[in-house]
């Protein structure tokens, strides 16, 4: 079973890197960048085939390590 | 006082302190993340500075999660001293000791150099050898030294005098032209509530041997190696 697992800082949380993006984006003439906002994807693929025990373990996974729950939040989606 | 410099893949200040610490008077033993227990009578757990884990994920994620960072939380939950300097202040923060994040500097630059710091209490084990409000010249150099943390954390540290050092000009002024990388109210350094645990984004062991442009590091090492002692 495959998931993805989005990781977004919180609305509030200063980014450098997205307005440094944000910024170069509009260098390029990019027409109508309002803003930009940096996070990130993890593409994971997991044994079990139970949609209930993935998004236990997604969940276990997001909490644990991949979001830092003071500056970010996670959105899981389970595919086929 | 008996300290226990953890070593994570991509750490690279681990000597440095603990020739700060023995000069201060320690016995130093290396300890590598993957054990699950500190050296029996372990009074001191340091978190060395470098870039664990390459910085993948997020500075210090990965590393918080360590084996032995199972061993250095009860450690610290038992009132032990626990010390993270720069990605071991990260460490410590991903680690659940200290409250807060390090972000990626204001500016987006690396930066390294000599800083100036005031010290905000000298009654901690980790202070009593500076004075209160000493100006001390100490070297910064990381990318992510941006501490932040929610408006009710920040007022809980600022309110139970938790703040262990700010960043400031020679004469001790806290400013904004002052704060190397963007952190709330110039934050360098914090402590947990029982003042066990000290997170730091400067390196004092830099600054141990005035053959290397300075000594007034040494303070911090001397206080702690005291504070067992007393």
């Amino acid at each position: 079973m495959k998931a993805r697992v989005t990781v977004t800082l919180k609305n509030g949380v200063l980014d450098p890197q997205g307005k440094a993006i944000e910024g170069a984006l509009k260098s390029l003439d990019i027409a109508g960048v309002e803003s930009v906002r940096q996070g990130k994807v993890f593409d994971i693929e997991l044994s079990t085939s139970d949609k209930t025990a993935a998004e236990a373990a997604l969940k276990a996974a997001c909490e644990k390590l991949l979001a830092n729950t003071v500056i970010e939040n996670y959105h899981v989606e389970i595919g086929g | 006082m008996k300290a226990a410099v953890i070593t994570f893949p991509g750490s690279n200040r681990d000597g440095d302190v603990a020739k700060a610490l023995k000069q201060a008077g320690a016995a130093v033993t290396h300890v590598w993340h993957a054990d699950t227990e500190l050296p029996a009578g372990t009074d001191l757990v340091v978190l060395p500075g470098g870039f664990s884990y390459g910085d993948y994920l997020r500075t210090g994620a990965i590393a918080g999660r360590a084996h032995i960072m199972d061993a250095t939380r009860a450690h610290a939950a038992r009132g032990g001293y626990v010390l993270g300097i720069c990605n071991g202040f990260q460490i410590a923060c991903e680690a659940g000791l200290l409250p807060g994040i390090l972000v990626r500097n204001a500016h987006l630059k690396f930066v390294c150099r000599r800083q100036h710091l005031t010290v905000e209490r000298n009654d901690t084990p980790y202070t009593r050898a500076y004075a209160k409000g000493q100006v001390i010249d100490v070297c910064i150099a990381h990318g992510e030294g941006n501490y932040i943390a929610d408006a009710e954390t920040l007022a809980r540290l600022e309110g139970e005098g938790l703040v262990a050092f700010r960043y400031a000009d020679a004469s001790g002024k806290v400013t904004a032209e002052a704060n190397p990388n963007g952190s709330l109210n110039n934050i360098a350094g914090i402590y947990s509530p029982g003042f066990n645990v000290l997170g730091l984004m400067p390196h004092p062991e830099n600054l141990i041997d005035s053959l290397v442009g300075g000594t007034d590091g040494r303070g911090l090492f001397e206080s702690l190696v005291a504070a067992k002692a007393a």
